[in-house]
């Protein structure tokens, strides 16, 4: 029997997450972001982080914000029913943040190389963009076969990928659906996954439908119960996305004051014993619970 | 008779029109995901819609959506899976159509949605590519959706996030795209279409109540105007209850007052009553 992964929120950011880390997040694109992870990271002070992804909505900026990151790796990084975010505005303004600019295209296909053991993977997006001046991780090649010009994405592997998923087991198998976006690349390509779930299940859920598990569970490093662990981002089958959230956020970031403002109320409170859920409110809760049930036909993996 | 309409209401009603029926559409966040639902309620209702998170669908989400990871645009999907499926629907050459909006345009179509005024030392960061880069580089033709104005429309863009046709003819080619290049620009002022032989934009079709001098003063270089101007024809009643429907609030078209900066910037030549 191998041993439980299930540790506590702080547990598992102080020891897969350490200062000059490399950090994929919010693979899923707009759907499961580890907020929860993202904003222990801003507890514990996380010092020089790389954060990796394809756009991340607002979790980016909020750990800029906190004054946790030094370079980003992202093809978007803002607030996505609003636009600009100001905290990664005025650290890229003032010189305080490298970014490397990625399309959604060649970041997956840099984690995928990083995935795939290789150390590129060829693309023919970007072509004559700008996007070489401000990426050293790409490059032009001609293709052998063809004499094309490609795209070459250089491999990006995360020291950790944080991803929230709906159910995992104590060994890190877990079940997740929905977009998956980048997250099966960004699991394979890192040193370490850590993993936060909505609930905690008996293997044999999981084992019931291994075409649902996103990673095995030999790869992944920690397992956290963090329930509502990615709002205000929605998680099929659990809850909707809180888009008032994310519209507070845009006015209290305006100004740094203004953000800790947002911090001392979202982030600070929630502390070791991870009581989100109490600070976000019951009824906050049920608004966004989901109303119209859709379960899927079991399918038999029967022999 | 036609019922008051928004500006924003107006450039939904003509981003459907640029999708034909059967097409397959990489759909993109605001005008153009209305856009494509309107096309779907009205001409194109077996256009298919790919989105860059990993998700294809062939009928309207079942309620509102502000993002197209929001629930109800998973729920009865067609196909839920991974970026680079997605992504690879598009760089093999099976999207028609994308939509893409920008901060700078220039005359060739280059859009640039990543720093205004140089990335050496920028005054202005902005959020990035996303998929526009892929979008503009790998579907069959894209259609560019913007605010229309003069620092805005620059003879050359700041950064080029996702290329039109470059600095002109054979341009794409030469860089190694694989085909492309935009078919239209759609604007707050009017619709424009690119000269195959110049690859310059041309202003094609002015919104009603909207100059020819007007466009000019907002473009900053010497505009090509089509020899047969169009006037860009109103929503109907039946594509403005599509909309409604679709944006119940007017989040994006831009009849609530709390909303984003695109549609307070469109807002702010207000609700047009036409007689």
């Amino acid at each position: 029997m191998s041993p439980s992964k299930l540790v506590s929120l702080s547990e598992a950011v102080s020891r897969w997450v350490p200062d000059g880390a490399a950090v994929a997040m919010g693979c899923a694109f707009e759907a499961l972001i580890p907020f929860a992870a993202g904003h222990e990271m801003i507890r514990q002070e996380k010092k020089r982080l790389t954060l990796i992804g394809p756009i991340s909505d607002i979790l980016f900026d909020q750990l800029v914000g906190a004054g946790c990151v030094s370079r980003i790796q992202a093809a978007w990084v803002g607030n996505v029913i609003t636009g600009s975010a100001y905290p990664f505005r005025r650290a890229v303004e003032e010189g305080r943040l490298k970014v490397e600019d990625h399309s959604n295209l060649t970041l997956a296909m840099a984690l995928k190389a990083g995935a795939m053991g290789l150390s590129f993977m060829p693309a023919r997006t970007a072509l004559g963009s700008d996007l070489f001046q401000t990426n050293p991780g790409l490059k032009t090649l001609t293709c052998p076969f063809t004499g094309q010009t490609l795209t070459a994405v250089s491999a990006i592997c995360p020291d950790v990928a944080v991803v929230h998923v709906q159910r995992a087991d104590a060994l890190g198998n877990s079940h997740m659906w929905g977009n998956l976006g980048v997250t099966r690349e960004a699991c394979l390509a890192s040193r370490h996954v850590l993993m936060t779930a909505e609930e905690i299940v008996d293997s044999e859920v999981l084992l019931s439908d291994p075409n649902r598990v996103v990673v095995p569970g030999f790869r992944v490093s920690a397992v956290v119960h963090a329930p509502w662990g990615a709002h205000p981002s929605p998680v099929p089958g659990y809850y909707n996305r809180d888009h008032e959230a994310f519209l507070d956020y845009q006015k209290q970031s305006r100004t740094p004051r203004g953000f800790d403002r947002w911090k001392e109320k979202w982030v600070d409170p929630v502390g070791k014993g991870y009581r989100y859920p109490e600070l976000l409110g019951k009824d906050r809760m049920e608004a966004l619970m989901i109303q119209h049930r859709r379960p899927s036909v079991p399918v038999d993996y029967g022999y | 008779m036609e019922d008051a309409y928004t500006p924003v209401e107006l450039m939904v009603t003509a981003a459907a029109r640029e999708i034909a029926d059967e097409e397959v559409v990489f759909v993109g966040m605001r005008i153009p995901l209305l856009g494509f639902l309107l096309a779907k309620h009205t001409h194109a209702p077996h256009a298919v819609g790919v989105y860059e998170l990993g998700v294809v669908r062939d009928t309207p989400a079942p309620s509102s959506i502000l993002t197209m990871g929001d629930l109800p645009n998973l729920s009865g999907a067609s196909w839920l899976a991974n970026t680079d499926d997605t992504m690879g629907l598009l760089q093999r050459g099976l999207v028609d159509v994308s939509f893409i909006g920008g901060a700078q345009v220039d005359r060739f179509g280059n859009l640039n949605t990543s720093y205004i005024g140089g990335w050496r030392s920028p005054g202005t960061r902005l959020p990035g590519s996303g998929g526009a880069c892929d979008l503009a580089c790998l579907a069959k033709r894209h259609i560019i959706v913007m605010v229309h104005e003069r620092r805005r429309f620059k003879k050359r863009v700041d950064y080029m996030t996702s290329p039109g046709y470059g600095e002109g003819p054979g341009w794409r080619a030469q860089a190694g795209l694989p085909r492309g290049g935009p078919s239209a620009v759609i604007t707050t002022l009017g619709i424009f279409r690119f000269d195959e032989d110049s690859c310059e934009m041309v202003l094609a079709s002015v919104h009603p109540g909207v100059s020819v001098e007007t466009v000019r003063s907002q473009t900053g270089w010497p505009l090509k105007v089509a020899p047969h101007l169009l006037q860009t024809p109103v929503p109907t009643e039946a594509e403005l209850a599509v909309i409604r429907r679709f944006d119940p609030e007017g989040y994006w078209t831009g009849s609530k007052k709390e909303s984003i900066p695109f549609v307070e910037e469109a807002r702010s030549r207000k609700k047009k009553n036409i007689p």
